[in-house]
């Protein structure tokens, strides 16, 4: 059973990676990516930690609602851990 | 008549407007990067011939390159259970020098449709593929690929039927996306060098697909 995870619903300023039409929407974990250097930190040539990334795949029922061109197509987006709760 | 407009300062005699030269004052951006270049280059950090090195290599990749890799792919079983696993590794293998780039094939089978896309910016596998078209950069291209994909894809010629599945891929961090388009159908007999000439960019990107012979 894959891991169920929610896009935070957080608004920042900056050189943000998770877009924003994904915060608050629902999917699951389609594989982890390992680890990558934050580059919402780099960007400012701030120190950056090491931030797990996944990939997060979700239906297009769950992005669009009845605006859905055909709900059961899905989206694959590269996420950092966080921006991620478990559901 | 455009040819009836020869005294038009802007019409060239066959009718076409003259392509603006490029002898204008520099943009910000453009001060900015001959500043930082010249300042790298004055304080040792990088030479001038190694800039140019760069920029020559960067031109000299094409989506040939993405092209024998899915004809390997094609032809080679094991070389394709590789290049699904670590799309990066597989194409160093072949002997492309794609640097540190992360990369991930995604298959497209008589399920399943992929199609590459990033909404944050314009990510591309560059150091395979080469410079992105413009049309992946577009405000358009990217924000209508997540919302509405087989409408854009219809918009490319590509008319998927109803049985497969669309899957989309927004590049918005660090991994870098490649479409192993489906082998196209009546070209069991040729090698590989014939395959890759059926690759096309577009098939590599989702928004198309491999031609037929």
């Amino acid at each position: 059973m894959a891991e169920r995870v929610r896009v935070r619903s957080l608004y920042p300023p900056g050189h943000v990676r998770a877009p924003a039409y994904l915060r608050g929407r629902t999917g699951e974990v389609e594989r982890a990516l390992g680890c990558f250097a934050n580059p919402e930190q780099l960007a400012y040539a701030l120190k950056a930690e090491q931030k797990r990334l996944f990939r997060v795949r979700f239906t297009m029922a769950e992005l669009w609602g009845a605006d859905a061109e055909r709900p059961e197509d899905t989206l694959d987006a590269e996420i950092y851990e966080h921006w991620l709760e478990r559901i | 008549m455009p040819h009836d407009h020869a005294d038009h300062d802007h019409l060239s005699p066959s009718g076409h407007p003259y392509r603006a030269d490029n002898d204008g004052p520099l943009t910000y951006w453009q001060q900015m990067e001959i500043a930082v270049r010249e300042l790298l280059i004055e304080k040792g950090h990088i030479t001038a011939a190694e800039i140019a090195t760069q920029v020559n290599d960067m031109d000299s990749r094409s989506p040939a390159n993405g092209a024998a890799v899915v004809a390997r792919a094609w032809t080679d079983p094991e070389f394709k259970t590789r290049l699904l696993a670590d799309a990066g590794d597989a194409s160093r293998e072949m002997g492309f020098d794609i640097g540190p780039l992360e990369l991930i094939a995604v298959e497209n089978t008589d399920e399943v449709h992929n199609l590459i896309v990033c909404t944050l910016c314009s990510c591309y596998p560059r150091n395979l593929l080469g410079l992105p078209p413009d049309w992946y950069k577009t405000r358009a291209y990217r924000s209508r690929a997540v919302r509405e994909p087989r409408s854009v894809l219809r918009e490319f010629g590509v008319d998927l039927p109803d049985g497969i599945r669309v899957r989309v891929h927004d590049s918005t961090a660090d991994m870098r996306y490649i479409v192993l388009p489906a082998r196209p159908k009546g070209t069991d007999g040729m090698d590989a060098d014939a395959l890759a000439a059926l690759v096309t960019r577009d098939s590599m990107i989702g928004a198309g697909l491999a031609r037929t012979p």
